[in-house]
């Protein structure tokens, strides 16, 4: 119990930080004015192709093509996969990184709270933080649900995926903000990680054999590319899950090596 | 009486430089514990190691009954920590910051803003409660970080340089502070402000070199350790004629002459010069206008320990 009410403490804290300071608001603009250019560009591509379909009525490939879900959906969901190496090193570069800079490091861990209280506290603030921004794009598909019909089943997946995509990217984002004091420092170290693990699974396409298969295993962008169509899979839910714990666990480890190294 | 904080046989290395050597002391509950020593003595690590933050290399220390490693969180709701360079969230006013160290060190949602209250009007922060803490003087700082140690009553409290960077007005003010918890609380403070110590201190622990070199009260430690006795003699008569008077009386070792017929003589440890002093002026028919003898500050027994201790060293 109290360890609930030490993580609620420290969820407040980072998000006291987050909102009285400008990185939610430059973070949260940048994100929203990518997120809905590339959503305009695709509804005018999709209101295009849905002009010759009107034109061309006779021919059954056009109309086949008009599923809002694939024509503006899939790749909004897939740019803002992107998006995500950009954004989440800038929302958890100073998370642990200022605490050891600044001192405050020594406060928090002489208070009565597990590492994992600590850890998950501030996981949770970014990840809070990362739902709020998303939750401003749920108007796009809101907005287009007014025009056109939508799978909603597949929209709710291509979500699922971009909240378990966030959530890895920032476990990540954490543990290479344990790593160092210097916040740029940390913003590079999860950016190149974020990066390496997105287009790891390029290997195999060059032909890289039994390796490349593991290679393509360990993709972010493999896994994620099931959910942006609309697919749940077991395998790639693991993976997520996995992948959030391993690295809020080598979080853990980092930052219990602090009282041997010192 | 209670022991607070036992420390045995405790040795930290940080790779292969030795911070502290196998310290053994004990706190008794209730005491004011002054730890003095120069700078990189190894102050700062022992009470990082008590409060739980780092890990001996070896050797055990316990707080309130529990292990520092292996019950950390207990040893940790049992400590207000003060560390040495005061660092709060700069982004948090005063009191979101006394509203995470609460919440933190787990005081009970109903009595949150109470003892806020109670830290905030301890430490005379009312004036701030609502300014960032970057905005903040060092003296407020200070005052923060004293506030958030004392949140949710802990019986120990480890204070490492309580007074560092404060002006002196503000030193006061912190020291009377301090001087207020006497009753309800244990204290472990550092400092190398050696009339602090003697002030606050029920009793000081001298560490150089990661070694403890004595332990006691801050009377006994001048009594004992000044090194020989003091005498401060004024005598109205030849200035030259009188020192040399003084040197060949037996016992003493040194005669400093302060000007104005002041001398300063230093004897054997132990000995009573006084009486010799005295008849010596009054037969060479000199006037002894005052005699009196003069104990050694805290701050002499601290250079002469730690002189000791180097020069013992180095040879």
């Amino acid at each position: 119990m109290t360890q609930v009410k030490g993580w609620l403490a420290v969820v407040r804290k980072e998000l006291t930080v987050y909102f009285g300071t400008p990185i939610f608001y430059i973070t949260g603009f940048f994100f929203l004015l990518l997120a809905g250019y590339f959503f305009y560009t695709n509804v005018i591509y999709y209101s295009i192709i849905s002009f010759q379909a009107a034109q061309q009525a006779s021919n059954p490939q056009i109309a086949a093509q008009l599923n809002p879900q694939q024509m503006v959906f899939r790749p909004l969901f897939a740019v803002l996969g992107i998006i995500l190496l950009f954004l989440v090193p800038f929302i958890t570069m100073r998370l642990m990184a200022e605490e050891k800079r600044s001192g405050t490091a020594e406060l928090l861990f002489t208070y009565p709270l597990t590492d994992w209280a600590v850890i998950s506290g501030k996981f949770g603030a970014a990840l809070l933080v990362y739902l709020i921004l998303l939750a401003f794009t749920i108007s796009y598909p809101l907005v287009f649900g007014l025009i056109s019909r939508l799978d909603w089943g597949a929209l709710g997946t291509g979500y699922l995926g971009l909240v378990l995509l966030g959530a890895a990217c920032l476990s990540l984002g954490l543990f290479a903000s344990s790593l160092t004091e210097n916040q740029i420092v940390a913003g590079v170290v999860a950016f190149a990680l974020l990066l390496l693990f997105w287009i790891i699974g390029w290997v195999q396409e060059l032909g890289a054999g039994a390796l490349g298969g593991v290679f393509q295993y360990l993709s972010l962008m493999k896994h994620y590319e099931n959910f942006t169509q609309g697919v749940i899979d077991t395998r790639d839910l693991v993976y997520c899950l996995s992948f959030i714990y391993f690295f809020l666990f080598l979080t853990k480890r980092q930052l219990e090596s602090r009282r041997w190294r010192a | 009486m209670e022991t607070m904080i036992e420390v045995q046989d405790l040795t930290k290395y940080y790779g292969p430089h030795l911070a502290v050597s196998h310290l053994d002391f004990q706190v008794a509950a209730g005491e004011i514990v002054g730890f003095l020593g120069p700078n990189g003595a190894g102050k700062t690590t022992t009470l990082k190691i008590l409060a739980g933050f780092l890990a001996p290399s070896t050797g055990t220390a316990r707080i309130n009954g529990y292990d520092c490693v292996t019950d950390s969180l207990a040893v940790r709701r049992s400590l207000g920590y003060l560390p040495e360079n005061v660092a709060v969230y700069p982004d948090l006013t005063v009191t979101q910051f006394l509203r995470f160290a609460a919440g933190a060190k787990g005081v009970e949602a109903r009595a949150e803003k109470g003892e806020i209250d109670r830290v905030v009007a301890a430490c005379g922060l009312e004036e701030v409660r609502h300014t960032l803490v970057a905005a903040l003087s060092k003296g407020f700082r200070q005052r923060l970080g004293l506030a958030q140690a004392l949140l949710n009553q802990p019986p120990l409290l480890i204070l490492d340089e309580p007074t560092i960077g404060l002006d002196p007005s503000q030193i006061v003010e912190i020291r009377q502070l301090i001087k207020n918890l006497e009753e309800a609380h244990t204290v472990m403070l550092s400092s190398h402000i050696l009339p602090e110590v003697s002030q606050l201190c029920h009793r000081v622990i001298i560490i150089n070199r990661g070694q403890i070199v004595a332990s006691d009260t801050p009377e006994n430690l001048s009594r004992q350790l000044g090194h020989g006795s003091r005498v401060l003699l004024t005598v109205s008569g030849p200035t030259g004629e009188v020192e040399v008077a003084l040197q060949k009386i037996s016992g003493v070792n040194r005669v400093l002459s302060q000007g104005e017929g002041n001398f300063l003589v230093e004897g054997d440890n132990g000995r009573e010069l006084r009486p010799e002093l005295a008849r010596m002026v009054v037969a060479r028919g000199w006037e002894l206008l005052e005699l009196k003898a003069q104990e050694f500050s805290l701050e002499e027994v601290f250079l002469n320990l730690v002189t000791e201790e180097t020069t013992e060293e180095e040879s």
